[in-house]
């Protein structure tokens, strides 16, 4: 009998997916069901205290406050990065804007959203622009409120989307446009029936880029926000630093990862349930 | 008849500084079978784009019929296009592909399914309409797109060098099934092409183009054996190119002097002047080739002596590139009807003598560029 060697081909891979997304997840999964440290740490016995500790009005708040922000400057984020990306694809010099959204990855992550800090403070620019402006005299409060949290948000994911939909777009070929206008498309029609389709998985990687990392977002909403947009990435911090309640950090980041795994769900669902219809007319059409 | 005419009105094409067309005009008819021939760059693809509608003239108008569409949109129009690379859309099947036009204007599915299955019959491809376009060949995905270009009932159908991605056998193939759906549907097609053979086994007429102008419009049969000058001459099929000027003019009959064999014998209906300076032309398959000298030749036979410096077998036809005592190097086509019977076989380096006609040649003029 042939040997088979399946396994041995997949075991790199089994390997890599185990060392670097399974354990994690498990290990959090774990601490989640155990029972707290008060000096840090947990004790291994058995517990739901964390979760039942999340049926409160505040955790829900910002359960709900955190699902928003992410939907949000997501929803913002891949409309400003769809033209950009297509402008992109479309350049001749698109090496040099390829580089242009990269480059502020050169820079510190802090000290990006600090810089925004300066741009949105009671003396920053935008309120020296207002003033100068003659428009008022009073300093304005842009930072510590919600908006100000997705606008840097949506600065700070737009290169995590533009880069995806580049690829998907760069890769479309334009001339099935023409043939759509030539067909009797109207030139929305032409982009919402054939452009949209062929891009869709740029989109979807691009939607998945930017909003799973938001739902967990810690430093933002810590130096942006107020007391009106605190996320779950800033409980799960406090409670696993100054709290030392690393069971209930554990249990509130299960909750993100079931909220993401909730949203892919729906979207395969989706994607089957097109793929059912699709099936439908075909036996229709036989 | 079902199809538009077609009026191209002093149409010119600028891109920056390249001028693509220059003051083109053309007329095509109601129902033909027009090819636009030339090599690539010479703007016959820019002039199809122009009467699709994706490009705008830089100045003149296209009619179809009476009216002039340059200001309609691509989707406004009535024609279709099959591109190129096929265009297809990728996501749908080939029946999606063929019901899209279809699917625009909200035709019931009842009536969309019976038309696309009408002209998945037309293009010979039942039984493939569940397929997405990846798994299609080259041959069917070119089909796909004329079904689809059809389905809408164009009154002019535009082809854009549509077989230029095939292999040969199957350019043949689809060409003779294209000048069959052409008779069918009866409309308008233009077809684009840089392979003159194509162009001239199909077409009612062809307008040969050349750096942004038409040098030429006629039937293929005019095209090939009374070509307007050089450019046209050389471009489709082979031909032996001699200057020269005119010396004696007897009617019909003028003898020109060239450089290349001294006086040559030509007919032509085309009026010229003793001193003009002119190209005769002989096409390679109108010479006849011989080891000895032909005897008891009429007086307007023309004959030249020289040495084989090459000869290619190719079955039902050889090829000779034979150089005389000038240096010209004429070329030769001989068909083997009967290959051994007709004298014995001319090789490499044997002297031979070249005769034709002077109602073979003809005068072209230089091209003017």
């Amino acid at each position: 009998m042939k040997k088979n060697y399946g396994t041995w081909y997949t075991l790199p891979l089994a390997v890599w997916i185990s060392l670097f997304f399974v354990i994690p997840i498990a290990i959090v999964l774990i601490y989640s069901v155990l029972t707290r440290d008060y000096t840090g740490g947990v004790i291994w016995k058995f517990s739901l205290d964390s979760f039942s500790a999340l049926a409160n009005s505040s955790f829900i708040r910002a359960t709900a406050t955190t699902v928003f922000i992410a939907l949000v400057s997501t929803a913002i984020t891949i409309v400003l990065a769809l033209p950009v990306a297509y402008y992109m694809a479309r350049s001749r010099s698109n090496t040099i804007l390829l580089l242009l959204v990269v480059v502020p990855f050169w820079v510190n992550f802090l000290i990006r959203v600090y810089a925004w800090m300066a741009v949105l403070g009671q003396e920053g620019f935008l309120n020296d622009l207002i003033r100068w402006m003659g428009l008022t005299n009073e300093p304005v409060t842009f930072l510590f409120n919600i908006w100000a949290v997705i606008i840097v948000h949506v600065y700070a994911y737009l290169p995590y989307a533009i880069l995806p939909l580049f690829t998907t777009i760069e890769k479309f070929d334009f001339g099935l446009l023409e043939a759509a206008r030539d067909l009797g498309a109207s030139h929305v029609k032409s982009l919402t029936k054939i452009m949209l389709p062929n891009v869709q998985s740029g989109i979807i990687t691009a939607v998945l880029f930017t909003f799973i990392p938001i739902l967990g977002s810690y430093a933002i909403p810590d130096l942006i926000g107020g007391t009106d947009s605190t996320m779950l990435g800033t409980i799960v911090a406090l409670n696993l630093r100054t709290g030392n309640n690393w069971p209930l950090a554990s249990a509130i980041s299960v909750v993100l990862t079931i909220i993401t795994s909730v949203g892919l769900l729906l979207y395969f669902l989706y994607n089957q349930r097109l793929e059912k219809v699709h099936l439908q007319f075909q036996e229709e059409t036989k | 008849m079902k199809g538009s005419e077609v009026r191209v009105e002093n149409v010119e094409k600028k891109f920056g500084e390249f001028n693509a067309l220059k003051n083109v005009s053309l007329t095509i008819r109601k129902g033909e079978f027009f090819s636009l021939l030339g090599p690539s760059g010479c703007g016959k693809t820019t002039l199809l784009r122009i009467i699709a509608g994706f490009e705008d003239p830089s100045a003149g108008i296209v009619c179809l019929d009476e009216d002039n569409v340059v200001p309609l949109p691509p989707d406004r129009r009535h024609v279709n296009t099959v591109f190129q690379n096929y265009a297809l859309f990728p996501h749908l099947t080939v029946f999606e592909n063929i019901a899209f036009p279809l699917r625009l204007k909200k035709v019931p599915l009842a009536q969309i399914k019976d038309k696309v299955f009408r002209y998945l019959e037309l293009v010979q491809l039942k039984g493939q309409e569940r397929k997405k376009p990846n798994q299609l060949s080259g041959g069917q995905k070119q089909r796909v797109a004329i079904a689809r270009a059809l389905i809408n009932e164009p009154s002019v159908l535009l082809l854009d060098e549509p077989l230029s991605a095939l292999d040969a056998k199957l350019r043949q193939q689809l060409l003779m099934d294209l000048d069959l759906i052409h008779d069918e549907v009866g409309i308008t097609f233009i077809y684009v092409t840089h392979d003159q053979s194509e162009a001239l086994s199909v077409s009612d007429r062809v307008a040969v183009m050349s750096e942004g102008r038409v040098l030429q419009i006629g039937t293929p049969y005019e095209i090939y054996e009374a070509p307007a000058d050089t450019f046209v001459a050389q471009f489709i099929g082979e031909t032996n190119l001699l200057k020269g000027t005119i010396t004696v003019r007897d009617g019909r009959f003028y003898t020109i002097d060239t450089l290349d064999m001294g006086p040559v014998m030509v007919t032509t209906d085309r009026a010229f002047e003793v001193g003009d300076e002119v190209v005769h032309a002989i096409r390679p398959e109108k010479i006849a080739i011989t080891k000895q000298r032909p005897e008891n030749l009429p007086p307007d036979w023309n004959v030249v002596k020289g040495k084989v410096f090459e000869s290619i077998y190719s079955g039902f036809q050889s090829r000779f590139d034979v150089d005389n005592a000038a240096g010209y190097r004429f070329k030769v086509y001989k068909q083997h009807e009967s290959y051994l019977e007709m004298g014995p076989e001319i090789k490499w380096t044997d002297e031979v003598w070249l005769s034709w006609d002077a109602d073979d040649g003809y005068l072209v003029e230089s091209t003017r560029l």
